[in-house]
C-alpha cells in the first residue's frame, strides 16, 4: 500500500497481535459428534484388530501344539497280545527318526478317559476298547509320516497312525476364515468412517458456505480451502482417534486384569485351553496406535478431497445453465 | 481493460437477463452502473468478477478470453479485481483486522510482512481504533468500510461496489464517495452499482444504464 500511505500517515501497531483466527470456524463445524463417531469406530476397530490378532495367535499356537504329537491306535483282535503289541509298538515309533519319544496310554490314563461315557467301575479286559500309543515329534524334523505308518503297519498289530494333520487343517481353516472375516470387518469400519466424515465435510462446508465463496473471491485457490478443511478435520480426527484408541488399551488392560484374576474357575481354565491367556502384546498395542493414525489421516485426506470435489463442482456451476 | 461483446446471460432454460451487452471498462476509469431493481445489475457484477460464465457473447479481461479462462487461472485473476457486495460478506469469527489481511493471507503471505499494510489501509478508512473487533460489533457504516478495505489491500487494478451506499446514512455515503474517488486517482478503475441518483449526481463520472436487459451508456 505505498500509494495508499500518501493518504495517510503510517503509525505502526506497536502491540503484540494475538494468535492469528482460524480461516474455517473453530466451532458448530463437524462438531463433538464428528469427533464421538471417530471415537467409536477407532474403539470398534482397535477390539477388531485385537480380535484377529488373538485368533491368530491362537491358530498358530494350536498348529504347533498338534504338530508335536501324534497318536497310534491299535485295534483289540482276537489273540493280539495287546500290551506286547503297544509296548513294541511304542519301541519302534521311539526309534523312527524324526520322532522324540513314545509312550502307551497306560490301563489307569485309558480308564480315566473312558470314565465319563462308561463309569468308575470300568473292566478294560472285558471290552474291547482300543488302545493308543502317544508319539511326540520334533517339530524342527518331523518324521515322514507315511513311512512310520508303513513301518508300524508292517508289524501286523493294525497298528493306525493319527498325525492330527486333518484335525489340524480344519481348526487352522477356520481360524484363518476368522481372520479374513475380522479383516473384512475392520475394512468396512474404515470404510464407514470416511463416509462418516464425508458426510460431516459436506455439512461443514454447507454451513460454512459463505466462508468458501469469500475464500473464492479474495482469490483463493482450490488446494488452500481444502488445506484449511484438512487441517481443521485433522483436529477433530486425531481427538477422536485418539479418544478411542486411549478406550481401547484400557479395555484389554481391564479384559487382561479380568482373565487373569478369574484364570482359576473352571470356565476361564476352559477358554484359556481353547484361546490361551487374554494378553495384548507390544505388538498389538501398536497396531492400535497405527489405526488411530490411519483413522486420523482418514479423516484428514477424506475432507481434503471432498473440498476438492466439492470446489469442482462450485466452479462447473458457473457454467451457463448452472 | 474490460471488453464485454454482445454479452447474453440467462439462468438455466429462464429469460435472458442480459441481452447484447457490449461495453468496455477502461483502466483508471470511473463509472457508475445503474437500473432498476431486477435489471441485472448484480449479474453484471458477477460476470465481471468471474463468479458467472456468459451463455454467449465474448468477454476479455485483462486481454484473456474469458472462455478460455482454466480453473488454475481464476484465483490470479480474481486477485485482480475488488469486490465490496453489498452485504458485505465478512467472516464474523474473525476480527476486522483478519478480514482485511485474508486475501493476502489466502496467497500464503507471513503475517509479519503484512501487518503494517492492513494497519495503514485500516486507519486511512478510519477503522484504527475498531481493528480487532468482530464484524458483527461494527455499525453497518464500519462493516462496508471494512468490505472496501478488503477489497482494496491488494491493490486491485478494478474495484466493483455492489450498493456500497446502501446501508449508510448521506454523510457517509458522501464520505465513501470521496474514498472511491481518492483511489481511483490512486490508478484503480471503480465501478459502482447503485440506485441512488443524489450519489451519482456528486460526481461528473460515465453511467451505464441497465433497462430490460439492455444497457446504455452515458459518457
Amino acid at each position: 500500500m505505498t500509494d495508499l500511505a500518501l493518504a495517510a500517515p503510517l503509525a505502526r501497531e506497536t502491540s503484540e497481535r494475538r494468535e492469528v483466527a482460524p480461516i474455517v470456524p473453530p466451532s458448530g463445524i463437524g462438531g463433538h459428534a464428528l469427533i464421538a463417531v471417530i471415537a467409536i469406530m477407532t474403539f470398534l476397530s482397535s477390539l477388531t484388530l485385537g480380535a484377529v490378532t488373538l485368533v491368530r495367535d491362537t491358530a498358530r499356537d494350536w498348529q504347533h501344539e498338534i504338530a508335536r504329537e501324534a497318536t497310534v491306535q491299535i485295534k483289540p483282535r482276537n489273540g493280539l497280545d495287546m500290551e506286547a503289541a503297544l509296548a513294541a509298538t511304542a519301541a519302534k515309533a521311539a526309534a523312527f527318526p524324526g520322532v522324540t519319544g513314545a509312550r502307551v496310554v497306560d490301563d489307569q490314563a485309558t480308564q480315566r478317559l473312558l470314565e465319563p461315557w462308561l463309569g468308575a467301575d470300568l473292566d478294560l479286559a472285558a471290552l474291547p476298547v482300543p488302545r493308543l500309543v502317544i508319539v511326540t515329534i520334533d517339530s524342527a524334523d518331523p518324521p515322514n509320516f507315511a513311512a512310520l505308518q508303513a513301518a508300524l503297519a508292517a508289524d501286523g498289530f493294525g497298528a493306525a497312525l493319527d498325525d492330527h494333520r486333518s484335525w489340524a487343517d480344519r481348526l487352522v481353516a477356520m481360524a484363518h476364515s476368522t481372520v479374513l472375516a475380522g479383516i473384512g470387518v475392520l475394512g468396512l469400519m474404515l470404510a464407514a468412517t470416511a463416509l462418516c466424515v464425508v458426510f460431516a465435510t459436506r455439512g461443514a462446508m454447507a454451513g460454512a458456505g459463505h466462508v468458501i465463496d469469500v475464500l473464492h473471491f479474495v482469490g483463493a485457490e482450490a488446494r488452500f480451502i481444502a488445506g484449511e478443511f484438512r487441517r481443521h478435520f485433522l483436529l477433530i480426527g486425531v481427538k477422536g482417534a485418539a479418544a478411542g484408541g486411549v478406550a481401547a488399551v484400557l479395555a484389554f488392560l481391564a479384559i487382561g486384569f479380568w482373565s487373569s484374576a478369574n484364570l482359576a474357575s473352571p470356565e476361564a481354565s476352559q477358554a484359556a485351553a481353547l484361546f490361551g491367556r487374554f494378553s495384548v502384546t507390544p505388538m498389538g498395542y501398536a497396531g492400535v496406535a497405527l489405526i488411530a493414525a490411519v483413522v486420523a489421516a482418514l479423516t484428514a485426506a477424506t475432507s481434503y478431497l471432498t473440498v476438492i470435489a466439492y470446489l469442482g463442482d462450485l466452479d462447473m456451476r458457473q457454467a451457463p445453465g448452472g | 481493460m474490460i471488453r464485454f461483446e454482445n454479452v447474453g446471460m440467462r439462468y438455466g432454460m429462464g429469460p435472458e437477463i442480459l441481452r447484447d451487452v457490449s461495453f468496455q471498462i477502461p483502466a483508471r476509469s470511473f463509472q457508475f452502473l445503474s437500473g432498476p431493481s431486477g435489471a441485472g445489475k448484480t449479474t453484471l457484477l458477477r460476470l465481471l468478477f468471474l463468479s458467472l460464465r456468459p451463455t454467449r457473447g465474448l468477454v476479455t479481461l485483462f486481454g484473456k478470453d474469458r472462455a478460455a479462462i482454466t480453473r488454475k487461472e481464476l484465483p490470479g485473476l480474481r486477485r485482480r479485481i475488488g469486490v465490496v457486495f453489498q452485504d458485505f460478506r465478512l467472516l464474523d469469527h474473525m476480527s476486522t483486522y483478519d478480514n482485511v489481511a485474508l486475501p493476502l493471507r489466502v496467497r500464503g503471505r507471513e503475517e509479519a510482512s503484512y501487518r503494517s499494510d492492513v494497519i495503514e489501509l485500516l486507519k486511512w478508512v478510519g477503522l484504527g481504533e475498531r481493528m480487532h473487533v468482530p464484524p458483527p460489533v461494527l455499525s453497518g457504516g464500519e462493516k462496508q468500510r471494512a468490505a472496501i478495505a478488503r477489497a482494496l489491500i491488494e491493490q486491485p487494478e478494478i474495484l466493483l461496489a455492489d450498493e456500497p451506499t446502501g446501508n449508510v446514512d448521506p454523510p457517509l455515503a458522501r464520505r465513501l464517495l470521496r474514498l472511491f474517488i481518492e483511489l481511483n486517482r490512486l490508478g484503480t478503475a471503480v465501478v459502482i452499482a447503485t440506485h441512488d441518483l443524489g450519489l451519482m449526481e456528486q460526481v461528473e463520472a460515465r453511467r451505464m444504464i441497465l433497462a430490460g436487459g439492455r444497457l446504455d451508456i452515458y459518457d
